[in-house]
């Protein structure tokens, strides 16, 4: 099975080119090609995922290579297949998510007059996300990765005559432009050192040391930036609620699933490569994204926006995660989140599809109206909230647990902060979590007219939710998965930094890190510790915690590489010892959220509407997202805009005048020469044609016609011809 | 018979052959005059040949000119023919639209 991966990506192409060309003649506009072959792409992964969990081998490859562009005999570009496990599992988590939500459309696109081509631009994205995901080289997994933007761009935008959708898709697709910008270039300073781009060859080389130090730095922070944009985090997360300006099967598959897991999955496809700074860089933008994106969800309204900024919350888990270390944990909270975030939103799609309405203040006790959606719903809420026994619990866990053992481990006690602040936000997402579930499905009905109206969805809506329902409890994932994903050997250790060098490097990155934004957290979270007690394990640690120390970061630790003498053992007990606190504390935070939640919304013992005004600036700052895109528009969008306002001045002004100028020589110039054709020239001409006429007047005479004339004139020359020879 | 004597009458033959060209106002008359300077090349070549070269060049070359003269009569009474129908006359004074 494995030796026809290929087939994976080609067959949704296939169908593409056929629903694009003839969908509409096909009967059911050609839905049964889309979601067939993409079922058949199901059905291989899963096959190909049986056998390699078979080998059940942590270091299982499958690699085939062939030369795609040769110059003379040498293979300057290659083309292949790379299966690994993580590969495996990325392969079952895109077809299994992909065929639902193609199942999902049938029901929800059911009527748009653009069904046939939804369904094409649903199966180019699955062709370039499997790409993607079966790439070999950097190269390959570029061109794939600008086919999922391109093809985002079209699926966000699929409501185009909506003016909102047509810029949310331009502004995906010109966001995610700047982070592959940043891509591109890591990619060129990689093929610019070491002259290949297949993964293995890259490592390689860079193992060999053809690129250190800082230039592998920037190059992984390049390659980083690329999943920055795809992946939604800080500063260019602001594409992502946008984008659920299209169709909510779309919202799904792409920010579920797909398209902003490419991202995590690069991150994860490239790890040997990233030095211990780009490390630190990757989870700091992590940390951002997850605390700034799960506060704005706390403002939100829009059921789908909520979810949206709850997506980028979790890929910055994701991506702290693995910037921390927690290699498994990261990509394990991708495969996780996968399915439970493409439950909620398609949920969330059932929900819209049943009160026509996107606002949560308008809903509420639709579980009695729809009861399968309202227990998956609360099935994929429970399991993004952290509680035990269910799969966002057991990756979330990972996570906390690799940023607190990195926290631990680090001689800096700064560090500290990526594991309470993601302890603080996951208290948060279990908060705005259930409040979203309340709002929605609890208490009594905010509007009669939509309520009665509001009805189960149809069986191809709700049999995709049940099944990723299924999916997010914890026993599919645990054990192993974390046998079988295991963390790459770093190739970059391997390129000559020294084990203290690179400590100082790592400490003056974290004194260069962005402390403004610590400072938020680390005040919050003390206000929170102050106020509710929570988080003992700061307390219990004797650690540093990052209240303590003040913000403005006078103190920058000078590089004792202290924490790095320890043995083996030890490290391995401080991870035991860090996955249990972190396990008990997530567990006491999720909960505490989920009980503020019901708290808040259906005890009633806080009125929401009087903390909200209690803190109204706040509020107002959250629920405005943080002003990121009034501050964009300021500067980016207002800036570029002055930018060409100034160049238009320019050319209108200096390069046209420097036309028009050139212009008006010429005209100059074409006068003289003008007056030069009508005198000098047109005079000469005129001059040899009267002195012709002239001529001419003056020798007609000489004809006379008359016969005996000429005769005379014959003899006469002919006596003149013998005088003259005569004599 | 010398080739002098001979010499002469061709001169004289030619100048009657000149002045009937020149003066005769008939087209037809004309003609006569060019035959008359014909002949009178004709018998210098013949006379030539005779006394001053060993070839019968100068024979060959009268026949070749009686020949000629023929020809040429026959063109130039078809011409008078044609002019004779459009001007009613075949006098050489009429004959000037070539006139500049």
């Amino acid at each position: 099975m494995i030796r026809y991966a290929y087939i994976i990506p080609l067959l949704p192409l296939l169908s593409f080119f056929i629903n694009i060309a003839v969908g509409k003649r096909l009967p059911r506009k050609g839905d049964w090609l889309c979601l067939g072959t993409i079922a058949i792409g199901l059905a291989m992964s899963i096959g190909i995922f049986y056998e390699v969990f078979r080998a059940y081998d942590p270091n299982f490859r499958y690699h085939v290579v062939f030369p795609w562009l040769t110059v003379g005999d040498r293979a300057l570009l290659n083309t292949g297949i790379l299966i690994d496990n993580v590969t495996a599992v990325m392969l079952l988590v895109v077809t299994i998510v992909s065929t639902l939500v193609h199942l999902f459309s049938i029901g929800y696109m059911h009527g748009d007059p653009k069904y046939n081509r939804f369904f094409a631009y649903l199966s180019i994205f699955s062709f370039s996300m499997l790409g993607l995901v079966l790439a070999e080289s950097f190269l390959f997994i570029y061109i794939f990765w600008e086919l999922v933007g391109l093809s985002s761009y079209l699926l966000i935008g699929f409501w185009f005559e909506k003016k909102s959708a047509s810029d949310a898709g331009k502004k995906a697709f010109i966001v995610n432009r700047v982070g592959d910008f940043g891509f591109l270039i890591g990619i060129l300073i990689i093929y610019a050192t070491c002259g290949v781009l297949g993964y293995d060859q890259v490592f390689l080389a860079i193992g060999e040391g053809k690129l250190s130090g800082t230039l592998l730095t920037l190059a992984g922070i390049g390659v980083f930036c690329g999943a920055i944009g795809k992946s939604a985090q800080f500063p260019l997360h602001v594409w992502l609620p946008d984008a659920m300006e299209g169709p909510t099967p779309v919202s799904a598959l792409i920010h579920a699933a797909t398209m902003v897991a490419a991202g995590v999955y690069l991150v994860g496809r490239v790890y040997p490569m990233f030095t211990p700074d780009a490390f630190l860089f990757i989870a700091c933008f992590g940390l951002i994204t997850l605390f700034l994106t799960a506060t704005i969800a706390l403002a939100q309204n829009d059921i789908k926006k909520v979810l949206a900024y709850s997506t980028c919350s979790q890929l910055g888990y994701m991506i702290m995660g693995l910037g921390v270390g927690g290699y498994t944990a990261g990509l394990a909270h991708l495969t996780t989140h996968a399915a439970f975030k493409a439950c909620l939103f398609l949920g969330s799609g059932s929900v819209i599809h049943a009160v026509h309405s996107q606002d949560i203040q308008e809903m509420g006790g639709l579980r009695k109206k729809m009861p399968i959606t309202f227990v998956t719903f609360l099935i994929a809420t429970l399991a993004i909230s952290g509680v035990p026994g269910f799969s966002g619990f057991y990756s979330k866990d990972m996570i906390l647990a690799a940023a607190l053992e990195f926290g631990m481990k680090s001689a800096n006690p700064l560090h500290m902060i990526f594991f309470v602040g993601a302890l603080f936000t996951a208290g948060l997402t279990a908060f705005y979590m259930f409040r979203l579930v309340i709002l929605t499905f609890f208490g009594a009905p905010k509007d009669h007219h939509k309520y009665d109206h509001a009805h189960e969805s149809p069986a191809s809506m709700w049999v995709p939710l049940v099944v990723l329902a299924g999916l997010s409890f914890s026993f599919w994932y645990s054990g192993w998965f974390g046998t079988l994903v295991q963390k790459p050997k770093s190739v970059a250790n391997l390129a000559g930094i020294s084990a203290p060098a690179k400590v100082a490097t790592m400490e003056h990155a974290a004194v260069m890190a962005p402390a403004p934004h610590g400072e938020a957290v680390s005040a919050k979270e003390g206000a929170l510790n102050a106020s509710r007690g929570s988080a003992p394990e700061t307390g219990e640690h004797g650690q540093a915690p990052p209240h303590g120390t003040s913000a403005s970061g006078e103190t920058p630790h000078a590089a004792v590489p202290a924490a790095h003498g320890e043995s083996h053992e030890e490290a391995s007990h401080l991870a035991h010892m860090a996955h249990s606190y972190a396990m008990y504390s997530s567990v006491a935070v999720g909960t505490l959220g989920i009980f503020l939640a019901f708290v808040v919304y259906t005890f009633g013992w806080i009125n929401p509407d009087r903390v909200m005004n209690a803190v109204k600036p706040l509020h107002n700052f959250l629920q405005n997202k943080w002003y990121f895109d009034e501050l964009y528009d300021a500067t980016v969008i207002n800036g570029s805009k002055a930018f060409a306002r100034g160049l238009a001045w320019f050319d209108l002004h200096v390069v046209d005048g420097l036309v028009n100028l050139v212009a008006q020589l010429g005209v100059f110039v074409s006068f003289l020469v003008g007056k030069f054709d009508d005198y000098v020239v047109d005079g000469a001409v005129n001059g040899v044609a009267s002195a012709t006429i002239g001529g001419g007047s003056v020798l007609r005479r000489l004809q006379t016609g008359k016969l005996y004339h000429y005769v005379f004139v014959l003899a006469g020359g002919a006596l003149v011809i013998f005088l003259i020879k005569a004599f | 018979m010398t080739l002098d004597k001979l010499l002469i009458i061709a001169a004289a033959l030619f100048c009657c052959g000149l002045y009937t060209v020149m003066t005769r106002r008939s087209a037809v008359a004309v003609l006569m005059g060019v035959e008359l300077i014909l002949n009178a090349t004709n018998i210098n070549f013949v006379a030539f040949s005779f006394f001053l070269s060993r070839v019968m060049g100068g024979q060959i070359f009268a026949v070749f000119v009686i020949v000629l003269a023929a020809a040429e009569a026959a063109v130039a009474l078809a011409i008078f023919l044609r002019m004779f129908a459009t001007t009613g006359t075949v006098e050489v004074d009429v004959a000037d639209e070539m006139k500049g």
